[in-house]
């Protein structure tokens, strides 16, 4: 028994048909119950009234918008080394998904931002970061699609997420060199140090965490099993016509 | 290896390499941005360091895909792949002849635009330096681009969304350089980080370039 043994198709299917059923109805439970909880009983902030309930949206987003790059790094690295196609198929899934957190992270920023800060944008080492993010992910995708052989596409997006992760990090500390910003650092790790996350907010917000992981698990093996899905039906379209 | 490198630069300098196309496209850039944002010294003088960064940056991007294209299309690449000095050797050396054709003359010309701009005196030097440094980088970043794209039929578009973030920490570094050393600051830890991006680049890369190749032949 040993982890590589989900690198192949069938078994990758066949414990994904087990494990859904599970994942999906618990990231629902988790992420109502977060938003509802967040939303509705929680007091409002002193200072920030009740925009301070974009949080429960926006940090589990810009959370997952990071982890799922990182994620996607390890799928290529383990694609470059062991050659397990399920893993590059698992990174293609899980790039619109990561994308799609960057920019709802984004955009609930400008939301917030907005009454808190009286301004849409600013280019702020945080937000800069995101936006710089957001370019390699439309970078990632376009590259899976534009190359039209699947291994060489898998190959030069393992290389080019690699890469890029490299150079993502760089423009994280030269963009922070660059400007000092506005943004707040993270809270949620500073129970029991000076000007810590209120008490009311932590448990809403853990929930709604753990739902938007829950989710991307769930989107990410749906999306993954879809390829797999996709690849095997274009085997047997190209075997037909050969007959 | 050198052959290599005479060869590249011969065939960029003669008629239709492409030579000058990139100097010609920053001096554009440098003399239409006075006339969008208006002729006041003042204003001109503040943006010059950014306006001349993006400009070498914009004018590097625009004959990337040359430095494999073309030798793809008629196969040399192939032999190059299968000739007895490494393919990442090969990768550096085409880097190298880019920055001399695009980099090099950016370097010498910037000077006179920083003239056009209304640069602060005490910039100019640093622009030199600043650009003298991160040009290399940018040819290094963009081989490793044109390399991962090589085989596609319009990879240029797609060539420059894949390349403009990898440039982002040396335009940021290079035009705070410039920045700093207009207005008198302290120049040492740009400096040293634009010299750091360009050499880990320059060293690095070339084995990723080579990696992406290898794969486009197969």
């Amino acid at each position: 028994m040993s982890l590589w043994e989900y690198a192949n198709p069938k078994k990758f299917t066949e414990t994904t048909a087990r494990v859904l059923p599970v994942v999906v109805p618990l990231a629902g439970a988790c992420l109502l119950a977060g938003l509802i909880w967040g939303f509705f009983f929680t007091p409002e902030d002193y200072k920030q009234g009740s925009t301070v309930k974009i949080l429960f949206l926006h940090v589990p987003a810009a959370m997952m918008a990071v982890n799922a790059w990182i994620m996607m790094l390890v799928a290529s690295l383990v694609w470059i080394v062991r050659r397990h196609h399920v893993s590059a198929l698992a990174a293609k899934a899980a790039a619109p998904v990561g994308m799609t957190f960057t920019l709802v992270a984004l955009v609930t920023g400008a939301l917030w931002g907005q009454p808190m800060w009286g301004t849409w944008w600013e280019w702020d080492p945080r937000l800069t970061s995101f936006l710089i993010l957001f370019l390699f992910y439309l970078g990632y995708i376009a590259l899976w699609q534009a190359v039209e052989n699947p291994d060489t596409a898998a190959d030069l997006t393992g290389v080019l997420c690699v890469v890029g992760s490299v150079f993502a990090v760089l423009s994280r500390y030269a963009v922070k060199f660059w400007n000092q910003g506005l943004h707040q650092d993270s809270t949620i790790m500073k129970v029991g140090e000076k000007d810590p996350l209120d008490p009311a907010y932590y448990w809403p917000l853990i929930f709604c965490l753990a739902g938007v992981v829950l989710m991307f698990v769930a989107l990410v093996l749906l999306r993954t099993v879809t390829e797999i899905r996709l690849r095997r039906l274009a085997v047997i379209e190209a075997r037909e016509k050969f007959e | 290896m050198i052959a290599l490198l005479l060869r590249d630069l011969r065939i960029a300098f003669r008629a239709g390499g492409g030579f000058g196309l990139g100097l010609a496209f920053f001096l554009l850039v440098a003399v239409l941005v006075p006339l969008g944002v208006g002729p006041e010294g003042g204003t001109l003088a503040r943006i010059a360091p950014g306006i001349l960064w993006v400009g070498a940056l914009l004018a590097c991007l625009l004959s990337l895909d040359r430095i494999f294209a073309l030798d793809f299309e008629d196969g040399s690449l192939d032999l190059l792949a299968t000739a007895p000095i490494p393919l990442e050797g090969v990768v550096a050396v085409k880097a190298l002849a880019h920055w001399l054709v695009t980099g090099l003359p950016l370097v010498i010309a910037a000077p006179v635009l920083g003239v056009l701009l209304h640069l602060p005196e005490a910039g100019y030097g640093w622009l030199v330096v600043s650009l003298l440094l991160g040009t290399p980088g940018l040819s290094a970043i963009g081989a490793f681009g044109a390399a991962l794209t090589v085989g596609l039929k319009r990879g240029g578009l797609l060539l420059s969304l894949l390349v403009l973030p990898l440039y982002v920490p040396t335009l940021i570094f290079g035009a705070e350089l410039v920045k700093r050393g207009a207005a008198g600051m302290a120049v040492q830890v740009p400096l040293l980080l634009l010299a750091g991006i360009t050499l880990g680049a320059a060293a690095l890369l070339p084995f990723a370039s080579a990696l992406a190749l290898r794969i486009n032949l197969r």
